[in-house]
């Protein structure tokens, strides 16, 4: 870096702060800097040129009267086992920066594989790990730049400095497959990959020389040509023109579905992404997706087979022409049966005294224990008209699932966090309508009929007021997009309550919360496992807990969300609440539940349990 | 001492500002005697891992933060972090565990502990899976029977080793007794352990928190050991201090040979690193052994090379210095060494079954492999521990003594080997007899590749070439490791494994059948094929031009297989 400085150039203060601030330097550090003040020394020296920020290297922005440059964007990503490709980057970063490149400096644990789209010259640097793999670090780089999810790279230029160990069989594996993949998904090679065995000094050096020496020239010409065209971003929170509705879902596809529930969970949890690609439909924080789910075709076949009709045979609803089959599957609800179906089903089988005979209550455990095909299986009747069969069912109504994603961190996205309802009724596996669809059936690629659900009372604050979210199991959902969308356009402070069965196998999301305490998004977060120890833990006792802080919050205007279970959770959240405004502000318990209706009337503590 | 030692370049020892050396040695000074924010961490609900600078710190205290390496990738898709968990070894000089004591750590393995425990190359026991927030409970529970694991890992001197050869019982109590005395004086002395483990106060005090260690400690750890001829069974050639007993013609200790500057740890593709054998400098009398042990440790702590950790093992400092060099900077400090007594090694292997020692007593060595206790073996051997009236020796080759047995009550034991079936562990090949393993995958982070969960398989594949060629019953010894490291000693081995990548290893030969002699580089990286197809082809070699008693070790070396290794500097030209 500055290599034409001595010591003696800087003043007897400065030269101590450098020194002071050496000393305390691991060599990670050492090397960071070193790149941070190169980065800073060009920036200082040049007159023009964009300047570019990342978690690596922060090159302050230069403010100058000259005309920016069309230069495209230069980032140098390393992906290290030991470090090697780190100390590689660092050096190549500061050669670019010398010769008047403004290189963004990052490391591929903090590198956002979204981001990979919008590159236009890359620099990698990879090692290989094990049989031809990369590091740990890269593995969810290159899951994404190998997967079906990789994007078109057709606007990229790179290249790529391989690093390995030439007695392993895969040797450089990791950026063999890297520079195949690249070539496939349509980059343009800068030029050709080198491969570094254990000595790869004088190689590597080469390599950064000629694609340096490039870069430069390439740059240099530009500077005399025309200013850059200024890229326009379109806004994510656009009004919701889409043509797609309740009525009328949008077949979405399903990107991805994944158990989250790790191994030996008494939990199945799903995290479903789901794609709104063209389909004009946007959401905010807060929102719920509507699924119009289908039944099991195993379900429909082994209703057909129970009243022996034919799948094929012809049927029409609302108007039009469909199968029997079809119309069961997606169009009427074959589950859970209805008074109205048993009335139906007692006239067409002359079985009404049966159900007549039943009190309400005995009614309704009947209809609990047994669903539309144990009753056609207990009463059975042939030859039935197929229209006559439908006209006792209910129409499939679509289900509602709180968003757990920001449009602006997965532009064209919904995700859904499910756990399905499973349990075994008259010997059989049984499960919910739409959370079994989910979860078995809404596999990568499959289409899923979507639509938006606004729940305007459901939102983040609109100035920014810390926020406290109370959610277990699947109710942390909507935090997660609140989440996202903070990450993206900035908030107050926050309080995360996560209520689940074991912290092993059942902390939602974790790696995502934990993330977000280090980078400052959220301000903090209490957790409660029920099965962890020997006595249950429930959110509720972990805020009660924390009473004095989260008085003082709410004091300061913070609004607190609740979502998750409403049969025990809500009750019990909601009671614990009272008690801490009782206690903490020396009030009665009926002024400590107006306290709570305030905050509900001022939008301040809002609600979505189910 | 500057007048009478000969002067040595200093730039790299504990003579420097701490910036000239390693990020380590800011770590361990910083630490507040080993403190950190240990105690904090353990708290925080929202990881099941500790901040990465106490996962060093807490190696002080015998504890290794490690992680199911095989579902971690698994659990980074799922959004959950690694499988965290940690690994506690246990304080244990010379391997003695009283029955009381064996219970003890057998009930926590069950119910810390994934109901696994693991009985190491260095006498001792290993807890493995246990979760952030057992750790407290689990050695609160070792200290209900006045057990600890303080310097069980880290800088500092590790578990004192001591032979369980019953040859001579008396002298071996007497070596098991000092193995105890030299392990409590050179652990370090804070009370860092008591307050964060056993929720002490912190007591405020004008004396040095570790008059020996200062704030630094050693430059990497320091291991020490004891052996009595002709049985090297704790692999003194291993030891960074060996002491091994010289017996008078009265029978008993008359002092020792001291050897210095053992240590298997290598890297591959790092020629500067290497295993090494000790070398033997002097004799001293019993009266002498905690001043020399202070000197040679004091030598190293001042000495050894704390700018590149890779450089900072005792072995390194005395190649760097040189051997005279250093003796004479532990005579400077504990006075002239005699001249080495004579002795003789014939074998480091355990002795399987019954043994009689002479003094009434009975032993029976019980073949445990690669030291992995089981549910199922932990409730057998408690039926022992429950009746047994001696006590329990762990072997420094993995193995199980039930040691001290009346002949009045050996019946009973028998009976209680048989009816549990423990007994047939015996009855194995001789070279599995004479294999050891470390734990690798999937818990160790160290690890390329399997070992103690391959090694049983490999060994059944290669027992078939020895029957081929007739060799079964030939004593071999065969070693592996997940890594080169070198935890099962594989460096000293007539066959040494370490893996490189799974499924992968480097495959060693020329080790001396007793430990005395490095083995070489033979092949690299190899796969079972190739590695099953080297040793066909060289035990081939070996059953038809071998000379009578002939190791298999000494033959590959005589046979121009492979370069003998002179000196551990050597090995890897």
């Amino acid at each position: 870096m500055a290599s034409q400085l001595s010591r003696g150039t800087l003043t007897a203060e400065q030269w101590q702060l450098v020194e002071a601030l050496g000393s305390s330097l691991t060599p990670e550090h050492a090397y960071w800097i070193s790149g941070y003040f190169a980065g800073l020394g060009s920036a200082l020296l040049r007159s023009s040129g964009t300047v570019s920020q990342s978690p690596d290297v922060c090159i302050p922005p230069v403010v100058t009267q000259a005309e920016p440059v069309a230069a495209r964007s230069l980032t140098i990503l390393h992906i290290s086992e030991t470090g090697n490709s780190t100390e590689l980057a660092i050096r190549l970063a500061a050669l670019a920066v010398e010769q008047g490149l403004s290189p963004t400096l990052v490391g591929i644990a903090d590198y956002k594989v979204r981001k990979l789209k919008e590159e236009q010259d890359l620099l990698i640097i990879t090692s290989t790990h094990g049989e031809g793999d990369p590091p740990q670090s890269g593995m969810e780089f290159f899951e994404f730049v190998e997967g079906r999810k990789a994007p078109s790279l057709s606007g990229l230029r790179y290249a790529i400095l391989a690093l390995g160990d030439m007695s392993y069989e895969h040797f450089c594996g990791a950026g063999k497959r890297l520079d195949e993949r690249f070539e496939a998904l349509g980059a343009k090679r800068l030029q050709p990959r080198v491969d570094c065995d254990v000595d790869y000094e004088d190689p590597a050096a080469v390599w950064s020389t000629g694609i340096l020496a490039l870069l430069a020239a390439e740059q240099a010409s530009a500077i005399s040509s025309v200013a850059s065209p200024s890229k326009t971003t379109g806004g994510t929170q656009q009004a919701n023109n889409s043509v797609y509705s309740k009525r009328n879902p949008f077949p979405a596809t399903v990107i991805d579905n994944i158990v989250l529930s790790g191994r030996g969970s008494t939990r199945e949890t799903h995290h479903i992404e789901i794609s709104l690609a063209d389909s004009g439909l946007t959401y905010e924080p807060g929102d719920a997706l509507g699924i119009a789910a289908h039944n099991d075709p195993a379900m429909v076949e082994a209703l057909l087979a129970a009243l022996s009709m034919n799948p094929d045979a012809p049927l029409t609803v609302k108007g039009q022409t469909t199968t029997l089959f079809d119309a069961l599957g997606k169009s009427f609800e074959i589950t859970t049966a209805t008074l109205r179906f048993l009335d139906h089903w007692g006239e067409l089988t002359g079985t009404t005294d049966i159900f007549s005979a039943m009190d309400n209550t005995k009614r309704a455990a009947f209809l609990h224990d047994n669903h539309i095909i144990d009753i056609i299986r207990a009463y059975p009747l042939k030859g039935l008209d197929p229209q006559r069969f439908v006209d006792g069912l209910r129409p499939l109504q679509p289900r509602l699932y709180s968003i757990a994603s920001s449009l602006s961190i997965c532009p064209d996205e919904a995700h859904i966090t499910i756990a399905p309802v499973r349990y075994k009724l008259h010997g059989e596996p049984r499960s919910g309508v739409a959370s079994g669809h989910l979860a078995d059936r809404a596999i990568a690629d499959s289409v899923l009929p979507v639509y938006i659900q606004s729940n305007p009372h459901f939102r983040l604050p609109s100035n920014g007021e810390p926020i406290i979210m109370i959610g277990a199991g699947t109710g942390v959902a909507p935090y997660r997009a609140f989440m996202q969308e903070r990450e993206a356009n900035g908030g107050g402070r926050s309080w995360m309550f996560f209520g689940e069965r074991n912290f092993r196998t059942d902390f939602l999301y974790q790696t995502e919360w934990q993330d977000w305490l280090k980078n400052g998004v959220l301000t903090k977060m209490e957790v409660a496992f029920s099965r962890d120890g020997a006595e249950k833990v429930y959110v509720q006792h972990r805020i009660y807990e924390h009473a004095h802080d989260v008085y003082a919050w709410l004091e300061e205007g913070a609004y607190i969300y609740l979502c998750g279970d409403a049969s025990h959770m809500a009750p019990d959240v909601h009671n614990i609440l009272v008690t801490v405004i009782e206690e903490q502000a020396s009030v009665q318990r009926e002024e400590a539940e107006e306290y709570l209706r305030d905050l509900q009337r001022d939008g301040r503590y809002q609600r979505d349990v189910y | 001492m500057a007048n009478t030692l000969p002067p040595t370049d200093r730039s790299c020892d504990i003579s420097q500002p701490l910036e000239r050396l390693s990020s380590d040695e800011s770590l361990k000074t910083e630490s507040d005697y080993l403190r950190g924010t240990i105690a904090l961490g353990l708290l925080d609900r929202i990881t099941s891992a500790v901040p990465g600078n106490d996962i060093k710190l807490m190696k002080f205290h015998g504890i290794y933060e490690q992680d199911d390496r095989e579902i971690r990738d698994e659990r980074r898709r799922q959004k959950l972090e690694p499988a965290f968990q940690f690994m506690i070894r246990v304080r244990l000089p010379g391997g003695i565990c009283t029955t009381e004591r064996w219970l003890k750590i057998s009930e926590l393995a069950c119910a810390h502990g994934n109901e696994t425990l693991r009985m190491t190359t260095r006498q001792t026991f290993q807890f493995h899976w246990v979760l952030k927030q057992n750790i407290v409970p689990l050695i609160r529970g070792l200290h209900e029977v006045l057990l600890d694991t303080v310097a069980a890992c880290g800088d500092d001197s590790r578990g004192v080793m001591a032979t369980v050869n019953p040859q001579f019982p008396a002298l071996q109590a007497e070596l098991a007794a000092l193995a105890k005395t030299v392990s409590d004086h050179v652990i370090p002395k804070t009370r860092a352990y008591h307050e964060i483990w056993y929720g002490e106060e912190r007591i405020a005090s004008s004396e040095p928190e570790e008059p020996f260690y200062g704030q630094t400690y050693m430059p990497r750890k320091f291991k020490i050991g004891f052996v009595i001829p002709p049985n090297n069974d704790i692999d003194i050639y291993a030891q960074d201090l060996g002491y091994i007993a010289i017996i008078g013609e009265d029978g008993k200790i008359a002092g020792f040979n001291v050897a210095i500057g053992g240590g298997m740890g290598r890297t591959d593709k790092a020629p500067h690193t290497y295993p090494r054998t000790a070398s033997v400098i002097g004799f001293i009398t019993p009266d002498r052994l905690i001043s020399v042990t202070e000197a040679v440790m004091g030598v190293q702590r001042d000495y050894g090379n704390r700018a590149d950790r890779s450089r900072a093992r005792f072995k390194y400092t005395i190649d760097d210095k040189g051997l005279d060099w250093i003796k004479l900077a532990i005579e400077d400090r504990a006075g002239p060494l005699e001249s080495a007594r004579p002795y003789d090694f014939t074998s480091n292997a355990d002795i399987y079954g019954w043994i009689e020692s002479g003094d009434g007593f009975h032993h029976f060595t019980l073949f445990i492999e690669n030291g992995r206790l089981n549910r199922d073996m932990l409730d057998k051997i408690a039926q022992i521990a429950h009746v047994h009236k001696g006590h329990f020796r762990l072997t420094p080759n993995q193995n199980l003594m039930i040691a001290n047995v009346a002949m009045a009550d050996k019946p009973e034991i028998e009976a209680l080997l048989r009816e549990t079936g423990l007994i047939a562990f015996n009855e194995r090949s001789v070279l599995r007899l004479n294999s050891m393993a470390c734990v690798a995958l999937p818990t160790c982070g160290l690890a390329m590749a399997d070992s103690e969960r391959y090694l049983p398989d490999l060994i059944t594949k290669i027992e078939g070439i020895l029957t081929r060629y007739n060799l079964q019953n030939e004593p071999i010894t065969l070693r592996m490791t997940g890594c080169p490291n070198g935890c099962s000693r594989p460096f000293i081995a007539e066959i040494g494994l370490t893996g490189r990548a799974p499924g992968k290893y480097n495959l060693y030969l020329g080790g001396g059948f007793h430990g005395q002699r490095l083995n070489r580089l033979y092949r690299e990286n190899i796969g079972e094929p190739a590695i099953l197809e080297t040793l066909n082809e060289v035990l081939g070699r070996y059953a038809t031009e071998r000379l009578p008693d002939e190791h298999f070790g000494d033959f590959t070396i005589r046979a121009g297989i492979i370069r003998e290794v002179t000196e551990g500097r050597f090995s890897n030209d």
